[in-house]
């Protein structure tokens, strides 16, 4: 009997919940921490960034008016559907990082209760940042908060799996819809996600995950006018400037954490609020 | 093969239609998807974009419609870009008959000219007299165009006569104005009925073919188009005169916009690269040129929050 043959995954982008290549048809060779062959992954161009805002904005509607609960059992659902896939994460982020089978374990354990941990906001983020305001007047005076609109993230070039879950969690708990460029380096867990997003009761489009170089892609992500919110926490500083000049353009939501991020540690709501806007209610009293 | 004017008869009306070549429907498909997938680029692009702006009828039809909607959309039929004024004016706007008179006090002597659809749209189903009562009522509000619609039922079967004099009566209603006669193109069936249709609106002296009303789909897809567009070339090749082509509904992007012009570059041939003869039915298609336009100026990628809602 022949030997049989190995079966490699193709790793392709993640747009509008399909999986297309690149629009360029460009690939590149994905190494790990050794520098070995892991795969040809897909290297999305500018216009891949668009066909990634057109589904994001798309999605918007829908998902941000699902109600919270809604949104924390969706995001519950993709903690379990990652958990269901925690080996192949695990050994994904070991050869990604180029740590042990151990260390990788709890960094993929660390992704899923992070998940969860975001999901348990969905309903609570609006009394947190919500209230009811005295006003001089007979009047109700309420404040919400809302989700900003499509947001775009440059995910960590480091923690391909507990970085880059650190980053889209909070964005979509509140009702955002997001375009995420993975790690350069470290993409393929972020298509393996997306694998676990696909099948996770997330409408397409919410999470558009794409691969390949951050510095080619984030310039145009930051300049889209049909782009809320950009999250630079990926973003090396000379890039992270030049987003942050063209996102001036349409007054977009910036958040540019300052120095290295300790994913570890208790995340606080900031990530979620910085993509919030408020809208306050004037409700007359006693008619 | 085809005679004119020679229609005083159902035979002679059939004999003629009849007689012209069958579409092979492989062939027009594969044709229409191979023109739809030249790479029209920078330079290229921009001439493009104005010319396919420059030949939008913007359009308006539906049972919602207001005098304030009516007004908007015709200032910006002037104005498509308050912010450019590079951008040329559109062609037309396309109203319902009440509304003409509106769409006129607006756009004024801008040189955007004002359509009215008329002849019981979008069904044509009434009678003659009610038809050319439609069309006078439109005309006399100050229509520069009329967008006729034929009697699919009379035409499907095989009463081309009947179709054929309600065009004439309703180009005599006309008198100045253009008539544009609409074969909804989506209910003919087959592209040999699209070809007989345009021949026969061409014969009874429409001066535009027009694809669809938008209210049925599929509307103004490729194929039907290249198929209108032969017969116009044809039609000029043995009779000498021009008419022009309108494919309307469907039309969203800028991609099928251009996909639009290249068909009439290769098919009818540059003649027909003018607004007096071709148009795009649209409303929607507007705000994607104008955003693909902003884009090729600023170099960001443009978004829908900063243009008009229509």
């Amino acid at each position: 009997m022949s030997e049989r043959l190995s079966v490699r995954k193709t790793y392709k982008l993640y747009i509008g919940g399909a999986f297309p290549r690149s629009e360029s048809g460009r690939s590149y060779v994905v190494t790990g921490a050794k520098g070995e062959f892991l795969a040809n992954a897909s290297k999305a161009s500018r216009k891949d960034v668009r066909d990634a805002v057109t589904a994001a904005r798309k999605a918007f509607p829908g998902w941000s008016a699902a109600t919270a609960y809604n949104r924390g059992q969706i995001l519950y659902r993709i903690a379990e559907m990652l958990e269901g896939r925690r080996s192949q994460f695990v050994s994904e982020v070991a050869e990604a990082d180029g740590v042990s089978g151990k260390k990788a374990g709890e960094l993929v354990d660390a992704a899923v209760d992070r998940l969860v941990w975001y999901a348990g906001w969905s309903d609570k983020i609006s009394s947190l940042r919500g209230s009811s305001n005295p006003v001089a007047g007979p009047y109700f005076n309420l404040s919400t908060p809302e989700p900003t609109g499509v947001v775009g993230i440059v995910a960590p070039p480091m923690g391909p799996l507990f970085g880059l879950v650190s980053v889209i969690a909070p964005v979509i708990v509140t009702g955002n819809t997001c375009v995420v460029i993975a790690s350069e380096r470290a993409p393929l867990p972020s298509i393996t996600l997306a694998e676990v997003l696909a099948t996770s009761d997330l409408p397409g489009g919410v999470v558009n995950i794409l691969t390949g170089s951050s510095a080619e892609m984030a310039p145009w992500l930051a300049g889209h006018m049909d782009v809320n919110g950009i999250d630079l926490t990926g973003a090396d500083a000379e890039l992270a400037q030049k987003c942050e000049e063209l996102a001036a353009e349409n007054l977009k939501r910036v958040l540019r954490p300052n120095g290295k991020t300790d994913w570890a540690a208790d995340p606080g709501t900031g990530r979620m609020t910085a993509f919030l806007e408020t809208k306050t209610v004037w409700h007359p009293i006693g008619i | 093969m085809v005679s004119i004017p020679t229609a005083s008869s159902n035979a002679s009306l059939r004999a003629s239609l009849h007689g012209l070549p069958g579409v092979d429907r492989v062939g027009a498909d594969a044709r229409a998807a191979g023109l739809g997938t030249r790479s029209i680029k920078t330079t290229a692009k921009r001439q493009a974009i104005d010319m396919a702006i420059s030949m939008v009828d913007l359009t308006t039809l539906e049972g919602a419609d207001t005098r304030g909607k009516v007004r908007a959309m015709c200032a910006k039929a002037v104005h498509p870009d308050p912010t450019d004024p590079t951008v040329p004016r559109v062609a037309a706007v396309c109203v319902y008959p009440d509304l003409v008179a509106e769409a006129r006090d607006v756009v004024g002597s801008s040189g955007v000219k004002v359509a009215s659809v008329a002849t019981a749209f979008p069904s044509g189903r009434s009678s003659l007299e009610v038809k050319v009562a439609d069309t006078a009522m439109a005309v006399a509000a100050g229509a520069d165009e009329i967008d006729m619609v034929i009697d699919r039922g009379a035409f499907l079967s095989g009463d081309y006569l009947k179709v054929f004099e309600e065009i004439q009566a309703i180009k005599e209603a006309c008198g100045e104005a253009h008539l544009k006669v609409i074969l909804e193109t989506g209910e003919l069936a087959t592209y040999d009925n699209v070809r007989r249709a345009s021949w026969l609106a061409m014969m009874a002296g429409g001066d535009f073919i027009k694809t669809s009303t938008g209210k049925v789909q599929p509307a103004a897809t490729l194929p039907v188009t290249l198929v209108m567009l032969e017969a116009v070339r044809d039609f000029r090749d043995r009779e000498g005169r021009m008419v022009g082509v309108k494919p309307a509904g469907g039309i969203r992007t800028t991609k099928d916009a251009i996909k639009m012009l290249v068909l009439v570059n290769e098919t009818a041939g540059p003649d027909w690269l003018d607004p007096d003869w071709f148009r795009l039915g649209a409303s929607s298609v507007l705000n994607d040129l104008l955003m693909q336009r902003q884009k090729l100026t600023t170099g960001r990628y443009a978004g829908p929050d900063y243009f008009t809602l229509d």
